[in-house]
């Protein structure tokens, strides 16, 4: 009798035991789990902080008007950067967003066979390639044939970043459509192009528009394959086949200096750029978490990974 | 009843024909640029394998006078392999914990979280160069990097070094940052692709949380953890802007990695820091664009093997949900 009490206090006290520790440790790796979280959200509040922080105080009208003054005079502004980042963006989407939605169309109305697989992955591996190699390809075809730096070359080399996100994006988001809005098409008697173009693109607009947003906010910060297609200038845009200036490289230049007035002004610049950049990723959030299209959030989120 | 047969390829017209042509032309477009990249850089780079042969991956020199030139690329080799590393050592565990926390928090906590570290995959290249360049770096050499130094420098040679900030270690703390958006969100779907049944089941056994990621979560998804740490890496070897920024960008023999508190240089640095101003009629040129080569090679090798591992985990994911 006596026995049987001692053993089960004993067996009690272990158990005991057992799930206290093992409980200790469960709490001890959420916490662990919880501080990874927030030591990666660190750096994304500093950057923040010190580029509205500093920026601020390098914003003025001259600033965003006007050509660099010389080096470390502190004069003189970034108009001619964020005239060329406005000009680039829109060159690269002039080639890269057809490309991308033809083949984004091929992917998903013609999607069923090997080669649109084979596609499909090399597109997913094209969108990882080192951004400085599509930099040195684009030279090597256009800088290089033409002999001098080229509008042309960086707007290429951008599209090349650029073609392969909206191809997936238009994909996911085709494929979002049902079948029956297609059947129905084909009862009416459409072609398949007709279909294509009247009935399934303009259901899946939202979610391609996001698309080509993302891809647009992704190129607006590449600086490396712009170092050696347009190269950067201090004067405002000319002609296509001289060289031209863009936020990113400006940042980059700027950060080169030796001076004060230099460092300030990059973070002005800083400051711009990713007012841009943020604005188009926040803006696509909030314009689309708070409506109806539910579905075309997870896709942003779908693509954000598999982007950038 | 029948379902109506609306066998589409049935239809013969000539404009859809076109449209299809259209559309798989535009489909083809990404391997046709690949092969081309490859075919540019191979042929563009040929004088320095003509020259160097493969020793070109094996020497050190770094030399562009003219009549004296000599190059080699293993010092960026070698400074893309151990800043790629380190930082993988640092990111990794770093996303797998956000990717654990996210996939299991309620999603009014998560998604917002979520977002926000997704955020970090928006900052530019450059600002976060800028940011390490004239934040990060004097405040990590005060208070990490000179304490070490002082307490370790003189036995350990991870530590020798007068720290300065511009550095490998500064550098891969950089490319970690921006490694963790794309790890922890890829390890963030695919910890959502276990099964039900499967966390369900650990749970019924008396699990704690941290056993049913232990029991449920982690052998099931390994293969695609893996594949998404080797996508940051695809990443952080094709980093190119912050590196530069940071890493302090030594050449030649001086750049091959000897601390953690020691300039060098990566493979995509050297090329953003030189090609300009390389004339492409010496042998610069192609030396840097046979460089742009290894890297291509690296990228692709890196990039295929994680993708085949990402998929293969997310369609086992698929067939589960259909079933």
């Amino acid at each position: 009798m006596n026995s049987i009490q001692d053993r089960r206090q004993e067996y009690r006290s272990l158990f005991k035991q057992n799930v206290a520790k093992r409980l200790l440790i469960d709490k001890s790796v959420r916490i662990i789990v919880f501080s990874c979280v927030i030591i990666a959200i660190i750096p994304l509040g500093s950057i923040l902080v010190e580029v509205f922080k500093n920026g601020l105080t390098a914003i003025s009208i001259e600033f965003l008007t006007e050509t660099p003054g010389s080096a470390g005079s502190g004069e003189g502004g970034i108009g001619p950067a964020i005239q060329g980042t406005l000009i680039i963006i829109g060159l690269s989407s002039m080639i890269g967003v057809p490309i991308g939605v033809m083949s984004g169309i091929f992917l998903s109305e013609y999607g069923d066979n090997a080669l649109a697989r084979f596609v499909r992955f090399f597109n997913d591996v094209f969108m990882e390639f080192p951004s400085i190699i599509l930099g040195i390809f684009a030279f090597l075809i256009i800088v290089l044939v033409l002999g001098h730096f080229s509008v042309w070359a960086g707007a290429f080399a951008l599209s090349l970043i650029m073609f392969p996100i909206v191809a997936r994006t238009t994909e996911e988001s085709l494929k979002m459509v049902p079948m029956t809005y297609r059947e129905a098409g084909t009862a009416l008697g459409l072609k398949k192009w007709v279909i294509t173009f009247r009935i399934v693109i303009s259901a899946a607009k939202s979610g391609m528009i996001t698309g080509i947003l993302l891809s647009v906010s992704r190129i607006g910060g590449e600086t490396a394959p712009l170092i050696m297609t347009i190269l950067g200038s201090s004067q405002f845009f000319s002609s296509m086949d001289t060289p031209m200036d863009a936020l990113p490289l400006r940042i980059w230049r700027l950060s080169l200096l030796p001076y004060d007035s230099a460092q300030l002004q990059g973070w002005g610049a800083a400051l711009v750029l990713i007012m841009i950049i943020l604005g188009i990723n926040l803006g696509i959030r909030y314009y689309f978490m708070n409506k109806k299209n539910r579905f075309i959030g997870q896709l942003i989120k779908q693509r954000r990974n598999a982007t950038k | 009843m029948d379902k109506p047969n609306l066998n589409l390829k049935k239809r013969r017209v000539i404009s859809d024909k076109v449209f299809k042509i259209g559309a798989t032309v535009a489909g083809t477009y990404v391997l046709v640029i690949v092969v081309l990249i490859a075919f540019q850089l191979i042929s563009e780079s040929y004088p320095i394998w003509e020259k160097e042969g493969l020793s070109f991956i094996t020497k050190t020199d770094w030399n562009a006078v003219e009549d004296r030139e000599s190059f080699g690329a293993l010092p960026y080799i070698l400074g893309t392999l151990t800043t790629s590393a380190i930082a993988m050592m640092i990111g990794v565990p770093l996303s797998i914990g956000i990717a654990m926390f996210i996939s299991d928090a309620p999603s009014k906590i998560g998604a917002p979280l979520g977002f926000l570290v997704e955020l970090l995959a928006a900052v530019p290249s450059v600002i976060y160069g800028l940011w390490g360049l004239f934040v990060f770096r004097i405040y990590f050499r005060d208070w990490f990097e000179t304490p070490l130094h002082n307490a370790f420098g003189d036995n350990v040679w991870l530590f020798s070094g007068n720290p300065y900030g511009l550095d490998i270690l500064t550098a891969s703390v950089i490319l970690a940052i921006m490694i963790i958006p794309t790890v922890s969100a890829v390890s963030r779907e695919i910890m959502k692709a276990v099964p039900q049944q499967q966390k369900e089941a650990a749970y019924m056994l008396g699990a704690t949380k941290w056993e049913m990621f232990k029991l449920a979560i982690f052998p099931y998804s390994k293969t695609g953890l893996i594949g998404a740490s080797i996508l940051g890496l695809g990443r952080a070897v094709g980093e190119t802007m912050a590196v530069t920024m940071l890493i302090g960008n030594a050449t030649g023999i001086g750049a091959i990695p000897s601390s953690l508190f020691g300039p060098s240089q990566t493979m995509s640095s050297i090329i953003a820091n030189e090609f300009v101003e390389a004339s492409p009629a010496s042998i610069h040129m192609p030396a840097l664009i046979g460089i742009g080569l290894i890297l291509l090679l690296i990228a692709i090798v890196i990039n295929v093997i994680a993708h085949l591992l990402v998929t293969r985990m997310l369609k086992i994911k698929e067939g589960a949900i259909n079933n």
